[in-house]
């Protein structure tokens, strides 16, 4: 079978995501959904290998717990695209709310425009899981609030500074955050310092920038100068622990 | 959890409810159906110079002609009815809303610089704790609140909001957390011209509240974003502070930030927080307040609640999700996102 195309004007989620199943289940490999207007929790806990072209504004929790499908919106993205995903890609071709990648613990997200506040709170790694959020223009303030894993990038391809707003990186204990263009010090969070790029992160950067380029359809030259970028770590693996615990 | 919505049209062009109704539906998932409101400014030009008093009734016999004498010794009484309402099957009428197009005998408040607002404020306070059975949720002029306890679109239905007209809508879909849902409850809250819809909760209400109430407000109706409604009457109507500052005031920057400051700024900002620390809200939240030339929202310092904002022509819209904002006017233009506690502020320029 070809592509499945659902018209989801007026259709609340129950009935759209069954509808996702039952064709992933019968075998249908590309889905385009038009007409997508707050529908929330889209393809939520799908398995497989499929991929969904998403035009308008999905609603919040998109992809959330789905393993392996593709999903490009043509569209903004509200909170949460990718929340606790395990596996698969989410392209947005716009903006996306708060909490972006939340607890993600693997996959891949691309996002062209701006993301909200606290994106990729929580994203965690486990042995090769190693998720991934990579934001075109800006993020807002704590930007990998209590991050344990995995790698955000962003691109400050807007102009402007990366992130310009406090609590980098508050709490993390784990992962990388990799920003264009650097970080007055001032925003950076409690438990998170900079460091240089070694050249296998730079190597990883580099994949992850050329991804990004092609998803989007620009030229990655003028983004591929490593002495523009830094990386934020965490400064111990236990952030907290004179806050939480006595020894 | 909450969803919000507003616009207002800075030329002062009306529109029905219908738009607000659909885009209110479409964020259901925020709300419980255990309350839902709407607010229209411009919907009684026919008695534009009158307050319109709306009232919970739990009993018309008794409980109404303590109100209806109330009011007739504080001033005038125009016209009165029971608010025109829909049988639904789904929406149990607990209460009897009613309204009043009320004209406050000013010679009764001489000391006052604003007497007609004084004695409205006075009386509502004065309803809402001393006559059991009766509620007044709506007092300002022009404008009316129309809510209870039910999700958007029965609310909508029952009210008949679809027959208004308003140049400013708010509109909320409650979820209630922290006390039970009841038509008292449900959003937007009210008082005079103001009106609040607010997603989250105010940690800080207790301390607002005993603030709130050394100004001889009195808050009656077992929620915080009650006392919202009365700070921003408090800020902005009786200490004269613009739209701006008073949001400064009740979500100001982190100290940190205020140390950061250049000279005059940095002052004014230390003089703020020291003169309203008790007015200033803790917790998650996003608020939209409006009067008759105004809408302003903002979220908490940390923000931890959504909010967006578009504009097309003269109209600006605000709410938890923009697909919402896109249910009600699918040829929004620029699309944004505040910065915490940064207001968001339209004003009617007609």
């Amino acid at each position: 079978m070809d592509e499945l195309v659902i018209d989801a004007a007026g259709m609340h989620y129950t009935p759209l995501n069954k509808q996702i199943r039952a064709a992933v289940a019968a075998g249908v490999k590309r889905i385009r959904l038009d007409n997508v207007l707050g529908q929330r929790f889209i393809a939520n806990g799908v398995r497989g290998d499929v991929a969904i072209e998403i035009h308008g504004v999905p609603g919040g929790d998109l992809g959330m717990f789905m393993s392996g499908p593709r999903l490009e919106v043509y569209g903004n993205a509200e909170h949460a695209p990718g929340n606790t995903m395990d596996e698969g890609e989410i392209v947005v071709h716009g903006s996306a709310g708060d909490a972006v990648g939340h607890s993600m613990r693997g996959g891949r997200i691309f996002v062209q425009g701006p993301i909200g506040y606290r994106g990729g709170i929580h994203m965690k790694q486990y042995e090769e899981k190693r998720p991934v959020l990579v934001i075109g223009e800006y993020a807002r303030a704590f930007l990998g609030e209590y991050m344990a894993g995995g790698t955000v990038l962003v691109l400050a391809l807007h102009g402007g500074p990366a992130i310009a707003e406090r609590g980098l990186g508050s709490g993390i204990h784990g992962g990388e955050i990799v920003l264009r263009g650097g970080i007055d010090p001032q925003y950076l969070g409690v438990g998170a310092k900079e460091i240089p790029l070694s050249d296998d992160d730079w190597a990883r950067v580099l994949s992850l920038i050329r991804e990004f380029a092609r998803h989007f359809g620009i030229d990655p030259a003028p983004l591929e100068k490593r002495e523009e970028y830094t990386r934020i770590v965490p400064a111990s693996a236990r952030p907290f622990a004179n806050k939480y615990a006595w020894e | 959890m909450c969803g919000i919505i507003g616009v207002i049209d800075r030329g002062r062009q009306t529109m029905d409810g219908t738009a607000i109704r659909r885009a209110l539906s479409m964020m259901n998932e925020r709300g419980s159906g255990e309350g839902a409101g709407y607010v229209a400014y411009g919907c009684y030009p026919e008695f534009k110079d009158y307050f319109a008093i709306h009232v919970f009734f739990d009993n018309i016999h008794e409980t109404k002609p303590r109100v209806d004498e109330l009011l007739h010794q504080w001033g005038r009484v125009v016209h009165d009815e029971e608010i025109p309402t829909s049988d639904l099957p789904r929406l149990r009428k607990v209460h009897t809303p009613w309204r009043y197009f009320f004209k406050p005998d000013t010679r009764l408040m001489p000391r006052s610089t604003t007497p007609a607002e004084e004695i409205v404020t006075e009386l509502v306070m004065r309803i809402n704790t001393s006559i059991e059975g009766a509620l007044v949720f709506s007092s300002g002029r022009n404008l009316g609140v129309f809510k209870a306890a039910g999700w958007p679109e029965e609310v909508a239905d029952f009210y008949r909001i679809e027959e208004y007209q308003g140049h400013c809508w708010l509109a909320h879909n409650r979820y209630p957390t922290n006390t039970p849902g009841w038509w008292g409850g449900a959003h937007p809250f009210n008082l005079l011209d103001w009106s609040v819809v607010h997603n989250g909760e105010i940690t800080s209400y207790g301390t607002n509240r005993r603030y709130i109430e050394s100004f001889g407000y009195k808050c009656t109706m077992f929620t915080d974003t009650e006392v919202v409604a009365y700070l921003v009457d408090l800020l902005v109507r009786r200490h004269d502070l613009p739209e701006e500052l008073a949001v400064t005031a009740l979500a100001p920057p982190f100290w940190d930030e205020i140390d950061k400051m250049e000279g005059d700024r940095q002052r004014l900002y230390h003089a703020l927080r020291l003169t309203y620390g008790s007015a200033m809200m803790n917790g998650p939240f996003a608020i939209v307040v409006a009067d008759q030339d105004t809408m302003v929202a903002f979220t908490d310092r940390s923000k931890l609640r959504p909010l967006v904002g578009a504009e097309h022509g003269d109209r600006l819209y605000v709410s938890s999700e923009e697909a919402a904002i896109r249910a009600m006017d699918p040829d929004i233009t620029n699309v944004f996102m505040p910065r915490a506690g940064e207001p968001i502020i339209g004003r009617v320029v007609a």
